[in-house]
């Protein structure tokens, strides 16, 4: 079942539709109902490698739908510490619950001062009007 | 007016009327002048299909094909059987285009998931593409693959592998970033530890066996020592030999590829044909071309559709695993229908005939005086035979007798002049043997 | 339907294979030895032929009927060229005999040639490339060839693509080793030269450019494109995929292109054999040709001979001289059309703009301009109103008996619909496909879900491809495999509808 459309407000968004919810010095990525809405139903999770190191604004991994494909944009630089095993197996999670048990990797940030350039909700909802 | 057209004046003027417009030339008229082309076409005149059929025969008649045909080196000479003309023929298979369309398209995509079983049997492997252009190509494509599973870009291939892949695999390289560095053999045959040592920080390691002289490869060594050094070890393979021959899956390969004209496909100058493309599973991703894939439709019931499309260029673009579109559907469809009449034990004994005749050819002709260029070597349907003198002088004056007794290998060999590769096929007879051994002693 | 697979019964056998008396076969050494054999069917010859006959009844072609598959120019295979092909002087040359033996196939080689030429309006052409990505790829590659020669090669890194370019066209800029440059359409459906300008300088290679472009849209600005190119240095690729809109009419060589790719499945009629062969040869100008694959056709005197010694060539992109089959059945279209090629895509232009004006009002035409051999048609005012889909209209075109169009391509299209009628159709045809295509956008006001659920009249109804994409059967898988569920009354009532 596809989860109904929301964006939280404790999350931070990065405009190519990734959000980033930081915890202390670490973070989770996922992507935005948005993104999994206009991708479909997914099929498959080309994830990093744990240890691998994420780039603000640079592909991080892709997904794909039958029809479509799209790199996974990293909201925020940093150190893979853990893959969503879940989404690897049933990549469709992200579109069931694409905040919650549809994340898709932890990181360990390494320019947390980064956060400053991203999107809160009211931002966010300016560039999913403008889209 | 053309056969081939059907409006007729009145047709086209109340079209142009509907469109709106005064003429046809009208409805160039986004052409800009300057690029509109102001003559008719200089071709020759429009021909009707009883000329046609005369002007065709005038130039099939003047190639040469009634001498006897020991030509090989990649192209062989293989009966095939007249239902896959039958089947070839059938309109709705001919004419029809990529199954985009699943519910339009069921025969062709049902057709290829049995094709691609037929390869994944046949080689022993997981996953087949649904064909490629053909077997030189298929190399270039497997480097590709190759490159992308390992992050490494030299690519191995064994000098005993067909001039013509190797030549392929060279001319894409560049693009792709590859290195190509060849393994000599020793007597025909390639050394595995040579092998190994070239091996070292390659992608792949690329192996025709039977190889290019007709000689069978040590292959599970071959790919023992690609496996060793983590490169990606490859066969090149006939498929009219693994009835005999053990499957590359079955020795360690990580993919096999080949050209699949030997499997129901006449000579026909070079084509088109196939080639063959598969692999284990790990690389499935990552493979060029189509692939079929089994589901089901809304009311539960069997069908097939393409699958894996986002590898694939029309989504995925700049970024895709081949620029490739088209596949060689048809020619594959004759693959399948030849090998289903064959069935297990048929291609078994296809092997053993060829085996068999080739002996035959060997035994002859050393015992008529002539040498074996490799006379250690196993074979398969294909081997190598000094003719004492030029090889090409030697092809001239049988060819004047009717024989065209093989390839001189001095085209593609240094210090081969002499030698002559003779293949023969299930279609030579013994008689046709004893004329080969006449006309080259 | 069963796979053969199913049908296979252990013993029986389709063909035979000769025994030569007293001969045996060597043995095979152990190591090299087959230890199981393949599990190919086993069955009798009349058995076998049923199965793929039957597998044809499920599938549609363009002797079955109206094919308009924007892009795949779907024209009639005249069957004559498959007699041609055949003839035993063809079918049964080895590529490798010496030339003396293959005259008449380097002649009617040679002839091709010196149509494509005139055609192309270009100097010298390589057979080579497979289909047309291979020469794409091809021609990427004499680009390189060309640049390394000047000493511009390092510099030159960038190929410029219009955003309504065919997938193929930046797949192969990438396996050339090219980076891709995207270049925007403008409102007129042509390349938007303002932002072209700012794209194109010395480290350009290039331009790929299909005219008329995938919106069936010759570029008016053509002239001002190829002084753009020219003037930086740089060299331009056509993507002849759309050359059945312009033969006779305009000439790649004289908008200025430097390379072009023909499809020869599409304009000159070998049959797409349900996704291949096809046959991609590249005609190029003057200072080109060195760089062109090995060998080359070249006349010497009443002689023709083929050429490997070419010190310049970029090498093989494929075995031999190419897919020479393919040849024969499209030298044979052109001689059998002469001169008259310039109707052919005069009258497949004159179909297209006939569709075009019937149906647009029904269906959204993003662009209002004449069109040229194919046009786009968007379904985006069914979906806004009654939320049926181009994948909808395409599915329920079966219905009605056709093939449906390309859809959701061109990319800068919502909901497009690419409709090619070719030069094959008479206007009973054309009518008839308007009146479905205009039937259907009322069903999709009345009775949207008779839309959605088509087709109602295939072998099977809508397949559900994620499933197939997430776990991916590839092959049969003999004792493991799911067994088919509930085929006979749906098979009796498809050959009904067939």
């Amino acid at each position: 079942m596809a989860a109904s459309e929301s964006y939280p407000d404790d999350l931070l968004y990065h405009p190519e539709h990734d959000w980033a919810r930081i915890d202390g010095d670490e973070a989770v990525f996922g992507l935005s109902w948005f993104a999994q809405d206009a991708l479909g139903e997914l099929v498959h999770y080309e994830p990093p490698d744990v240890g691998a190191s994420v780039t603000k604004d640079s592909s991080y991994g892709e997904v794909e739908s039958v029809k479509a494909v799209s790199d996974l944009i990293a909201p925020l630089s940093g150190e893979v510490l853990e893959v969503n095993g879940k989404v690897v197996d049933a990549p469709e999670t992200v579109n069931e619950d694409p905040y919650g048990d549809g994340w898709l990797i932890r990181v360990r940030l390494t320019s947390p001062d980064e956060k400053s350039e991203l999107l809160n909700l009211e931002a966010y909802r300016k560039v999913l009007d403008e889209a | 007016m053309s056969s081939f057209l059907s409006l007729t004046d009145r047709d086209r003027d109340e079209m142009l009327a509907e469109i709106g417009v005064s003429s046809i030339d009208e409805l160039f008229r986004d052409i800009p002048q300057g690029v509109r082309f102001a003559r008719d076409l200089d071709v020759p005149p429009a021909l009707t299909e009883v000329e046609l059929q005369r002007h065709m025969e005038g130039l099939a008649a003047k190639n040469v094909v009634d001498e006897i045909c020991f030509l090989g080196a990649g192209i062989y000479d293989h009966y095939v059987p007249a239902v896959v003309d039958a089947v070839l023929q059938r309109g709705e298979f001919l004419t029809a285009y990529t199954p985009y369309q699943p519910e339009m398209s069921q025969g062709v995509l049902q057709a290829i998931f049995e094709y691609q079983t037929a390869i994944c049997e046949l080689t022993g492997m997981d996953v087949s593409n649904a064909s490629g252009y053909d077997g030189a190509v298929v190399a270039a494509d497997a480097c590709f693959v190759a490159k992308h599973a390992t992050g490494k870009s030299k690519i191995v291939v064994t000098e005993a592998t067909n001039p013509q892949v190797r030549q392929v695999v060279k001319t894409y390289a560049p693009g792709f970033g590859l290195e190509v560095v060849e393994v000599s053999h020793e007597d025909g045959a390639t050394d595995p530890d040579r092998v190994r040592e070239a091996a070292e920080g390659a992608a792949a390691v690329i192996f025709q066996h039977p190889n290019f002289f007709g000689v069978l490869e040590n292959a599970p060594e071959l790919a023992a020592a690609a496996n060793g050094v983590d490169a990606m070890p490859i066969a090149h393979v006939d498929l009219v030999s693994l009835g005999v021959l053990e499957a590359p899956g079955a020795y360690g390969c990580a993919m096999a590829i080949g050209e699949g004209q030997s499997a129901g496909n006449a000579m026909s100058y070079g084509g088109p044909h196939f080639g063959f493309l598969a692999s284990r599973t790990d690389f499935m991703r990552r493979l060029p071309g189509r692939i079929v894939g089994e589901t089901v439709d809304a009311t539960g019931e069997r069908g097939y559709v393409l699958t894996l499309q986002t590898r694939e260029q029309h989504i995925r673009r700049e970024k895709a695993t081949s620029n490739i579109t088209t596949n060689q559907t048809l020619l594959a469809l004759a693959g399948l229908v030849h090998l289903s009449l064959l069935g297990p034990q048929g291609l078994r004994e296809l092997g053993e005939t060829c085996m068999a005749l080739t002996q035959y050819a060997k035994d002859k002709l050393t015992g008529a005086g002539l040498e074996l260029l490799f006379p250690e070597r196993a074979t398969f349907k294909e081997f190598a035979v000094r003719t004492g003198r030029n090889a090409r002088e030697a092809l001239k004056d049988a060819r004047a007798q009717g024989v065209y007794a093989g390839y001189p290998l001095g085209r593609d060999y240094a210090g081969m002049d002499d030698a002559l590769l003779v293949a023969v096929t299930e279609k030579r007879t013994t008689d046709e043997i004893d004329r080969l051994v006449e006309v080259l002693s | 339907m069963k796979l053969i697979y199913e049908k296979s019964q252990p013993g029986r056998r389709g063909s035979g294979i000769p025994k030569p008396a007293g001969l045996e076969a060597p043995e095979v050494p152990e190591e090299l030895r087959r230890k199981e054999p393949p599990r190919l069917p086993e069955m009798a010859e009349p058995e076998v032929l049923r199965h793929f006959t039957e597998l044809s009844t499920r599938n549609f072609g363009i002797d079955t009927g109206f094919y308009p598959l924007g892009s795949c120019t779907m024209k009639y295979n005249p069957r004559i060229n498959e007699r041609l092909v055949g003839l035993p002087g063809f079918a049964n040359l080895h590529p490798l005999v010496d030339d003396d033996a293959a005259q008449g196939a380097l002649e009617l080689e040679w002839n091709l040639q010196a149509i494509l030429l005139e055609v192309t309006g270009l100097d010298a052409v390589s057979l080579q490339p497979a289909a047309g990505s291979q020469g794409e790829l091809t021609g990427l590659m004499l680009f390189h060839a060309y640049f390394r020669d000047r000493g511009e090669d390092e510099q030159r890194r960038k190929v410029v693509i219009p955003d309504t370019a065919h997938g193929t066209n930046p797949a192969s800029v990438t396996m050339a080793g090219y980076e891709v440059t995207h270049v925007k359409t403008d409102p007129r459906g042509n390349i938007d030269v303002d932002d072209l300008r700012t794209k194109v300088d010395e480290h350009t290679a290039g331009l790929m450019l299909t005219n008329p472009s995938t919106l069936g849209l010759f570029d008016e600005n053509i002239e001002e494109i190829e002084r753009i190119f020219h003037g930086a240095g740089a060299l331009m690729y056509y993507d002849g995929a759309n050359l059945n809109a312009v033969c006779g009419i305009s000439r790649p060589g004289d908008m200025g292109f430097d390379i072009v790719h023909i499809n020869l499945h599409k304009t000159f009629s070998q049959p797409h054999g349900g996704g291949g062969p096809g046959g991609g040869p590249i005609a190029v100008r003057d200072m080109l040709a060195p760089f062109l694959p090995v060998p080359v056709v070249v006349q010497d005197g009443e002689k023709y001979r083929l050429e490997y010694d070419r010190p310049k060539s970029i090498g093989k992109v494929r075995a031999f001289s190419g897919p020479f089959g393919v040849f024969v059945r499209s030298y044979a279209f052109m001689r059998a059309y002469g001169p008259g090629l310039k109707e052919m895509s005069e009258v497949a232009v004159l179909n297209a703009n006939y569709l075009r004006a019937r149906l647009q009002g029904a269906y959204d035409l993003p662009y209002e301009r004449l069109c040229m051999h194919e046009f786009v048609l968007s379904a985006r005012n069914l979906k806004r109103d009654f939320g049926v889909t181009a994948l909808d209209v395409a599915k329920r075109l079966m219905d009605y008996g056709f093939h449906p169009p390309t859809i959701y391509f061109p990319l800068v299209v919502p909901e497009a619909l690419m409709i090619e009628p070719t030069e094959s159709e008479a206007k009973e045809t054309l009518d008839a496909f308007c009146e479905a295509m205009l039937a259907i956008a009322r069903e999709a006001a009345e009775e949207p879900e008779v839309v959605h659920e088509a087709p109602h009249s295939r072998p099977v109804k809508r397949l559900d491809e994620v499933r197939a994409a997430k776990q991916p059967v590839v092959r049969y898988q003999f004792e493991e495999h799911p067994e088919e569920q509930g085929a006979g009354s749906r098979q009796l009532e498809a050959q009904k509808g067939a």
